[in-house]
Order: structure tokens, then sequence, then C-alpha cells
């Protein structure tokens, strides 16, 4: 059994953000970038299941510029055989991700695809789901258990009302939730295997798909900052001022 | 609780902007550490010491280590993460590929120890004693001895130590007692005790390697009738297996001012079985070949701590808000000011990274230093980095570690009343980096090995290695316009420290006390010449990048704004130096012995 599993480039979890001065977007020059913490997830669930021998090859997929190699070689250190970068430099929204990893899938056949449930960048959760509709697969989403079995998988999703337990037909589109498990610290013989693991370079034309944004970001901005608190002089003023102030009784 | 972030963006800075490690591709070990993999090693080892590693560092230091009926254990969740740094492999970085290591360079090792001596200088002296243990069996052991016992320190599966210091020899180790009687065998009978033992008992490890120092019977007095014994907690049968347990125990362990977590143990040793590494009598030679890494090691120990008082330092001052800046609230709308407007915290502040930065760059460089003297191709630049590496050891040692304390001291101090204060862990900085200017041989012996070892050698062979580079930087850069500002204070600066080399060739000569007396001081005066050279060099690079335009002004900006501060402010002792050296030793010994 063939996982295929996705890994997306993001700014690291610990930086600090800010948006450029035009608000077009996240100011990303020489901010430090990392695997997103979902994908990690992911490419660990993947490796385990080989470990355990239930999977035979664990490949590795990002989509983005020629920098995603460094995200890919994480993935390799973890456990992941062998990785594919679809390399292009237009901006990727979910619907294009989706669709290359359409092609990607078709190409390589594997049961499983795994991915993070969204990416801490834009929090999108949304590339999953395409995915499973564009392929026609089931899909088990932020799932924090998986089990196979025979020709099925059997997951434990998070969802809003508590744990929901779904069997779904191989192959399946799965995205993960971080309970799944705790990702490893890669090992260091382990980092420099990952140098020698070969990464096979494809780009959306030669994989015939369109990736021009749909999308149009009009404008992004910072939060407005959190006033400072205040002190009320009795359970009175405050439920008067909830209502007639901020309006939320 | 203190926070960490590794320095990742100076660490690669330097190494690979500064040293240009890349360019060093065709020695073996270096051709894997091109930009990837040191991303990859730096990024995933700062993982480890800011998520494993710095956690367990104040609850550390507050549990201590434990002793109970010749058992050390040591606190909680040392022994997991023990596991987790020795099972991912990082022991073995830099070590022989032949024996399950990695091969890669002793300078990128230098940056990996350094993250883990910041988030947790105890815990690291576990794996550092190894580290010690190691390099003593890859030099001198014989095959079978590293056959038998490198593999399984490289996994950290066993620890190691070093034995050398006993109840009436420290310094002076000529006074060793330890007595080591030939057995039919082959192997030797050793006993005696020795104490202040790192890393002599604990429970990390199935088995640990003691290497010691004794003298075998009949052996000249002195430190020419030393020789070298491993002599392991459990023998090691032929197989690998463990055996019988070893005549060797720890009778207990010390109560500290600082790195409380390390067990630092008085060892027993009855008729316990030793094997000789290396020849007879030779046990100090052989030390001596360890002593720079191990010495460059503590240097490195005053730099790390360093590292993390100042980021400490920095994020409190801008949230304490006391005062008003001299020039006007800089906060109106708030009743008082962050305290980094105060240009006395900002002396403390910028002090700090100074040193840190710089200290960082010298030490790397004498890093690869070692590493050149190990791996160049071409005998002849051997040499000249061994001689580079033998000359800046003791000024490394002692400079990072004397200005690594008044560093995590100007730390504690900016933070005021908390950092006496046990809870903000800032004076468990200042605990912990007090000894560092103690073991591997005291500041001031660092001196005398400078001044009464180093520089005569070969007739100042040594010297020229630092001497003659800093010239022809000098007289490369002295008509860069753009380098100016940092290229005459250094010069300044190195004319100083060859007045003080000349003076003390001569005095000392006609009377060794006046070289005594200078020792110090003119190791801090060279010590500062080589933090100059090294800002020389950064703000080189720095001001090249921002001429050929970079994204990334803001730290290159910052790099030549602390290269300024470095040559205007710290620089600047050295005249002072040159005077307390040139007025000789008479000031000093004019007291009788009976006076004091
Ligand atoms: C926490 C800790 C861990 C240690 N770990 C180890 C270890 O793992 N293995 C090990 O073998 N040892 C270890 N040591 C011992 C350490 O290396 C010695 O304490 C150190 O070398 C100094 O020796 P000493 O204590 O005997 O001091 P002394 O030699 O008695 O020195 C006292 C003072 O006299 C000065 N002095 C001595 N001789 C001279 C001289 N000739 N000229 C000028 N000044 C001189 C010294 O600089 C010092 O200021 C450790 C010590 C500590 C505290």
């Amino acid at each position: 059994m063939k996982i295929l599993v996705t890994v997306k480039r993001v700014v690291d979890a610990n930086v600090k953000i800010r948006v450029k001065p035009d608000q077009t977007g996240v100011d990303l020059a020489n901010v430090k970038m990392a695997i997103n913490p979902f994908c990690e997830v992911a490419v660990e669930g993947a490796v385990r299941q080989r470990e355990a021998g239930r999977a035979t090859e664990v490949v590795a997929v990002s989509a983005g510029p020629a920098s995603c190699q460094e995200t890919l070689r994480t993935a390799m250190a973890i456990g992941a055989d062998r990785a594919i970068l679809v390399k292009t430099d237009v901006e990727l929204q979910p619907l294009a991700v989706a669709k290359l990893l359409k092609a990607v899938a078709e190409r390589e056949r594997p049961m499983v695809v795994l991915l993070g449930k969204q990416a801490i960048d834009d929090d999108s959760n949304a590339t999953g789901q395409m995915l499973a509709a564009l392929l026609g697969w089931p899909q088990g989403t932020f799932i924090s258990k998986l089990e196979f079995g025979d020709g099925v998988v059997t997951v434990q999703r998070e969802i809003d009302g508590g744990l929901q337990t779904l069997s779904l037909t191989l192959p399946a589109v799965l995205t993960t939730d971080l309970r799944l498990n705790e990702p490893r610290y890669a090992s260091l013989p382990n980092i420099m295997k990952a140098k020698r693991k070969p990464i096979e370079e494809l780009t959306p034309e030669a994989l015939g798909v369109d990736v021009t944004p749909r999308l149009k970001l009009i404008e992004m901005r910072e939060p407005p900052a959190r006033p400072v608190g205040q002190k009320v002089a009795s359970v009175a003023e405050l439920v008067a001022r909830l209502r007639d102030e901020a309006k939320v009784i | 609780m203190p926070s960490y972030r590794a320095p990742l963006r100076d660490m690669r800075f330097q190494l690979e902007e500064v040293l240009g490690i890349e360019s060093l591709r065709n020695l073996p070990g270096f051709a894997d550490a091109g930009g990837d993999l040191v991303a990859a090693v730096l990024g995933e080892s700062a993982k480890i010491a800011e998520e494993v590693l710095l956690p367990l560092n104040q609850s550390g230091d507050r549990e201590g280590c434990r002793f109970a009926d010749g058992v050390v254990t040591t606190p909680a969740g040392f022994r997991a993460a023990f596991r987790t740094f020795a099972e991912g492999g990082w022991i073995g970085l830099s070590g022989d590929p032949d024996y399950g290591a990695q091969g890669l360079p002793y300078v990128l090792a230098t940056a990996v120890s350094e993250m883990m001596i910041s988030a947790n200088m105890a815990f690291s002296t576990y794996p550092g004693l190894i580290a010690g243990a190691i390099e003593a069996i890859s030099r001198h052991g014989s095959a079978a001895q590293k056959r038998t016992y490198l593999p399984r320190l490289f996994k950290g599966e066993w620890g190691g130590t070093m034995n050398l210091t006993e109840p009436h020899c420290g310094t002076d180790l000529g006074l060793l007692r330890t007595r080591a009687e030939p057995r039919a065998d082959g192997s030797y009978a050793i006993t005696g005790t020795k104490i202040f033992i790192s890393a002599g008992e604990h429970d990390l490890t199935d088995n640990i390697i003691h290497l010691v120092l004794a003298r075998i019977a009949g052996a000249p007095a002195g430190t020419r009738g030393i020789s070298l014994f491993i002599v392991p907690k459990y023998l090691v049968n032929g197989d690998g297996t463990l055996g019988a347990r070893n005549g060797v125990a720890c009778g207990s362990i010390e109560h500290k001012m600082g790195l409380r977590a390390s067990a630092t143990c008085v060892m027993n040793y009855e008729d316990a079985t030793g094997f000789l590494i290396g020849e007879a009598n030779r046990g100090m030679r052989a030390m001596f070949t360890m002593m720079n890494a191990a010495r460059i090691g503590v240097g490195l120990q005053g730099l790390a701590l360093s590292e993390i008082a100042y980021q400490n330092a920095a994020a409190y001052a801008r949230e304490r808000r006391q005062g008003r800046a001299l020039t006007g609230p800089a906060f109106p709308d708030q009743p008082a000011d962050p305290i980094i407007v105060h240009p006395d915290v900002r002396r403390m502040l910028m002090t700090m990274r100074a040193f840190t930065e710089g200290g960082r760059a010298l030490l790397l460089r004498t890093a690869l230093a070692i590493d050149l003297a190990h791996k160049d191709a071409d005998a002849e630049a051997r040499r000249d980095a061994e001689d580079y590496a033998a000359l800046l050891t003791p000024v490394v040692k002692a400079t990072l570690t004397d200005l690594g304390f008044e560093s995590v001291n100007l730390g504690l101090q900016c933070f005021g009343g908390a950092g006496y204060i046990r809870e903000t862990g800032m004076e468990q900085f200042v605990r912990d980096a007090r000894i560092t200017q103690i073991y591997e041989g005291t500041s001031g012996i660092q001196a005398l090995d400078l001044v009464g070892r180093k520089l005569p050698a070969h007739t100042g062979r040594y010297l020229r290695q630092f001497f003659h580079p800093l010239d022809r930087f000098l007289q490369d850069e002295m008509a860069n316009p753009a380098l100016k500002e940092f290229v005459s204070p250094l010069a300044r600066a190195f004319a100083r420290l060859q007045q003080v080399t000349a003076w003390i060739g001569e005095e000392g000569l006609k009377d060794p006390e006046q070289a005594g007396a200078a020792a110090a001081d003119y190791l801090r005066l060279f010590g500062l010449v080589a933090l100059g050279h090294a800002w020389a060099g950064m703000a080189k690079v720095a001001a090249e990048r921002l001429a050929s335009g970079t994204a990334e002004a803001p730290f290159y900006t910052a790099k030549l704004a602390t290269a300024r501060f470095f040559m205007a402010k710290m620089l600047p002792d050295t005249a002072a130096l040159q005077a307390r050296i040139t007025a000789g030793a008479a000031p000093v010994m004019a007291l009788a012995a009976e006076a004091f």
C-alpha cells in the first residue's frame, strides 16, 4: 500500500507575522519558514504506517516554488521515502492545489492521500475536501485515529459535538487533526539520508493543470489592536455596558 | 521561566557568510555540509534545545541530582530527554563514520552544542563528557578499543568521564597519586580517589567509560610518570555484552553553587580493572592533545549562557516600565517608559550583544581551525591550522568564560531585583556560568599557558598564525572607506598587542614573575584584539551585503551598529590593559607572603 502525503511550506508558527505595508498580503521576506504543523502530523502518521508494515511506500508531495524542496527534505527526514515537487512560482489557491494533487494521485495511484486538515498560513481547510471530490474518493477529515482493515480504513473524526467513527472504502482521502500523533524529532542520520533521497520535479503544465488564481485578495489588514480592559464598579454597570456599548446582549 | 530561541540566523551568517564553510566542500565531511543540510541540522537541533531541554533547565536546577547508596539519580525528565538526544544520533555528529558517527564538521557540532548549552548547560555536560571520552579513544585507543567502545559511546548507550582531579591535585597534576599495578593479563589494577568528576555516576546510560589518569608502579614522579587508562563501570565481555561490575564506585556527590543537575562525583577506585590507552607514561601528552576541544567547549559554555541571558534581558527591558526617557516620554499615554529607553540599560544590552556575537565568531573560527588541522589535504595548511588552534585555545577559553560571566551578570542586572529572585531564572545563569572560569584549567592557568607555552613555542611560530592574517587584513582594508571606522581602532589595539608581546618577551626572559604577573591582563588584551578582528570581519561582510542591496537590511545594519559599539566601547580597554601590563610585577609582589 502506497501513501501519498502532502506537505506545505508555511511561515514558522513561532514567527510574529506582519502585513505588508501595501496591504497585499503577509510579509514573507526573510521570515523563518517551516513545514505546516498539520502536514507534519500527516507525514508522521504515514511513516508510522510504513514502520508498522501496513504501508510499503510513503511519497511526499508539495506544490510551490523551489524552496519547497527544503520542506520535502524535512518530510523525508521524518521518514518519507521519496518526494515530488510540483514547481511553480504562481500563488496557489486550494482548488489549484487540489487539481495538482489529483494529477499526481493519478500518476502515483496511492491507496491513501493523507493531508493536513488545514495550513496555518491561510487556514483554508479546503484542499482535502476538494481533492476527494475531484477524485471521486471517500473522505475522512479531521482524523485523530486511523486503522486499516481489508480494503477499508476506519477513522475517528474530531467534530463539533465530539467524536465520529467512519469506515471508508479505499482508496480514500484523509486529513489529519493535531491529535493524530505527536511528530518525532528527526534523527541526525535520517536528516543526512534525506539529503540523498530523490525529489522528482514536475510542473503544472506537464500535469495539464491550469493554476491561475481564481480568487482575488482585495486587502489584508492587521486586526484592530485590542483596547485595554476596563474595570466596572458593579454587575449592573457590567450588564448595562454589555447591552448598550458592546451590544452583545 | 526564561525563554530561548536558537540564534539560527546569526549562526548561518557566521558559518556561511563569514567563514564560508560551503567553500570547504573538498574536505572530508564537508561535502555534505552544504546550505540545505546545515539549515536542517541547525533547525532540528534548535527544536530539541527549545522544546526538550529548555523546559528541564530550571526544574533540574531546583531538584538537583540525588545520591543514595552509590547510585546517582538525575532530575525528573533527564532520562527521557537524554534518550531523545542520544537516539537522534546527535552525540555522533562530528565523529568517525567507521564507528557509526556522521562525520560532519566539528564547527557544525560546535554550533549545535551552543544551542544545547544555552537551553540546559547542566544537561549538556553528560553528552559533553561522552564527547571527551570519544576524543580520547579515537585519538589514542587501539583498534580493538575503538571497536569496543566508540559505537556505544556515539549512540549514547554508554557514558564517559574524565578523571584527572584528586583531593590534593587539581591544577598541578604532577602530584597525582592514583596507582596502576600491572597484572599478568596485560590489564592494570587501578586504586585511588578522584574528586569533582563530572558525570562520574548517573542513571542515563547502561555503562560508564571512565578515562583515568594514574601512575604505573615505578613510574617517574611528576607529569612524566602519568598514564591514561580506560576503566569501564561494567567490564565488557568479548561479545560486547556487559559483564561484572568493576571496582569503581561513586562515594558521594558535591552540593554546588550552580550546574546542580550535573553530577559532580567522588570516585573511588579499588583494584579496578583498567586498560592502558596510548603509551605508558604518556598520559599527559594524550590529555593535552584533547585539551583544545575540551577547553573550547568550556569557552562555548560562557558564550552560550550569555546568549540566553541576553535574549531574556532584552525581552525584559522592552516590557518593564520604569522612569522616563531622558529626551522626554517615549510613551506619553503610559505611566512610564520601558527601561530599554535608558542609556545605561542600553549599555548593558549592547555589551552583552557585542560580546555574544563577537564571541561566536571567534569561537567558530577556532573550531574551524580544529577541523582544518585534522582534515586539510595540505600538510602545511594542517600545521598552520593546528598552530592557530593551539594559540587561540587558552584565549578563547578564558576570554569567553570571564566575559561570559560578566555578560550573564549584566543580564541579571537588567532585571533589577527580579533578577535576584529564582523565578526569573537569571540568577541560575550567573551560578551556572561561574564554574566555566574554573574547570578545564582556571582562567589564570589559561593565561600562563598562553604566555609561558604558546608564545615561546617554536620561537614564536604559533603567534604568526594570528598576527600575520590580522596584519594582512589591516593592510588590505586600510584604504577601504566603508571599513575605516573599524580598521583604525583595530589597528591601534593590534599595535598595543604587538608592543606588550615584545615587552613580555623581553622582561619575562629576565624575570619570569614579570610574565606571570602580566599573564591575565595580556590574555584579556589578546582576547579583545581577537574579538575585534572577528568584529571587523563581520562588519566587512555586512557592509558588502548592504552595498550590494539586500532584503535583510535590518540584520546587517544591526551588525554594523554592534561592531561600532565594540570598537568604541569595548576595544579601548586594551589601552588600560597595556598600562597595567607594563607597570610590571613589582606592585603585585611588593608585600611579603606573611603580610597577607
Ligand atoms: C563542578 C566541577 C566539575 C569538575 N569536573 C571535573 C571533571 O570532570 N574531571 C576532573 O578531572 N576534574 C573536574 N573538576 C576539577 C577542576 O578541573 C579543578 O577544580 C580545576 O582544574 C582547579 O583545580 P583545583 O580545584 O585543585 O584548584 P587549585 O589548583 O588548588 O587552584 C587554586 C587557585 O590557585 C591558582 N593556581 C594554581 N596553580 C597555579 C599556578 N601554577 N600559577 C598560578 N596560579 C595557580 C588557580 O588558578 C586557582 O585560582 C571539576 C570541578 C568542578 C567544581
